[in-house]
């Protein structure tokens, strides 16, 4: 049994929730992100929430998976403040919908003044909120100079609790200061751009398993909707314990979002739309 | 954590028994890419900044101090601090471009 907390199931087929349901997935988290191109209108978004909150969830539920959401616009398209305001505007209404954690996946993409504004917008949304926050770090060269933007920006802003927040796509450089500021840490097991399952395995038995978690983050590109149960094979090859697998891909994921009273691994009885 | 932190469960020579097909597949990858670049019209273009990093991380990888990976990725990282003025395009490079 495992937990999936960041894949975009907007942009795969229904094939992979059965794939991910036989490969023992009971829930995933799907975070409010960049479609590939970006939307021309605040509508684009209202539509785009809509499916994330009640469409994706029935979709789900179908194969035994429960669907949860997270709110926001992401920072690829964050460059237009003026935009951005508008989107952000639509997020409080859609924060009380029943399979809601709260915020995510804001964050910055190439560490712009904007970006950054959106960012800690987003943030005081959260905290008036109440609500969780799930933060993507920048891709590649931009991730390091990013963390520690992101970082310096909750701790000027004060309001959230680090242990509501999850930073999401760590690697080796930026862990430690995601761990050592109180804040949950992300492993993305991601093709090319991002973590493989070897690499994830090196970082928990570096830093431990407290905290942490895995996830596919499986999207629109090149990506694996099963690398979060490949993962654990690989766990069990390189001689680590079946409470610790359990713990990275189960116990830290329903530890963390438990945290929102929304979240379930427990999928409503399918519904014919 | 069952097992203590910074210890994997496996001893050295399981781990190379597991990995090192792997490993030798990568780099041979890698080497295949330079002997492809070298083997390519040039165009005016002798060396890349992406180039150099891939060979600077080489450095790294094969010499004797431990955390090769993170410092792998520091030296590919934007060492600047503050917010940049406007998002110049949506995607990354994979290394720092100085300016």
């Amino acid at each position: 049994m495992y937990i999936d907390p960041h894949i975009h199931m907007v942009s795969r087929t229904t094939d992979d929730y059965a794939r991910m349901a036989a490969a023992g997935c009971v829930a995933v988290t799907e975070p409010a992100f960049w479609a590939g191109f970006d939307r021309s209108s605040a509508a684009g978004f209202q539509d785009y929430f809509r499916q994330l909150t009640d469409s994706e969830p029935r979709r789900a539920a179908a194969y035994g998976i429960a669907h949860h959401a997270w709110i926001c616009i992401n920072p690829k398209e964050a460059e237009d403040h003026g935009f951005a305001r508008e989107v952000m505007s639509m997020i409080p209404a859609f924060l009380s919908r029943p399979n809601v954690l709260g915020v995510g996946e804001i964050g910055l993409n190439r560490n712009s003044k904007t970006e950054l504004a959106v960012f800690e917008e987003h943030l005081e949304i959260a905290a008036q909120h109440n609500s969780l926050v799930l933060i993507h770090t920048p891709h590649l060269e931009d991730k390091l100079k990013g963390t520690r933007l992101i970082l310096d920006a909750i701790a000027a802003h004060g309001k959230i609790n680090p242990a509501r927040i999850l930073v999401d796509h760590v690697e080796e450089h930026t862990v430690r200061m995601v761990l050592d500021r109180g804040m949950w840490a992300g492993m993305t097991l991601y093709p090319d751009t991002k973590c493989t399952a070897a690499r994830a395995i090196d970082i928990m038995e570096m830093h431990g398993t407290e905290r942490i978690w895995i996830n596919s983050a499986g999207d629109w590109g090149h990506s694996d909707p099963l690398a979060v149960p490949k993962a654990v094979v690989s766990m069990r090859a390189r001689g680590h314990t079946a409470a610790d697998i359990h713990k990275i891909s189960f116990d830290n994921p329903r530890a963390f979002l438990s945290q929102s009273g929304n979240f379930s691994v427990n999928a409503p009885r399918p519904t014919i739309s | 954590m069952t097992t203590p932190t910074g210890k994997p469960p496996l001893d050295r020579k399981t781990l190379i028994d597991l990995g090192f097909i792997e490993a030798r597949a990568k780099i041979l990858d890698v080497a295949a890419f330079l002997d492809r670049l070298d083997r390519a019209p040039a165009n005016d273009v002798m060396t890349d900044f992406r180039v150099d990093a891939i060979r600077a991380a080489l450095e790294i990888a094969l010499d004797a101090s431990p955390a090769r990976a993170e410092r792998i990725l520091n030296s590919w990282s934007d060492p600047s601090t503050q917010p940049i003025a406007h998002a110049d395009g949506k995607a990354a490079r994979g290394a720092h471009l100085p300016r």
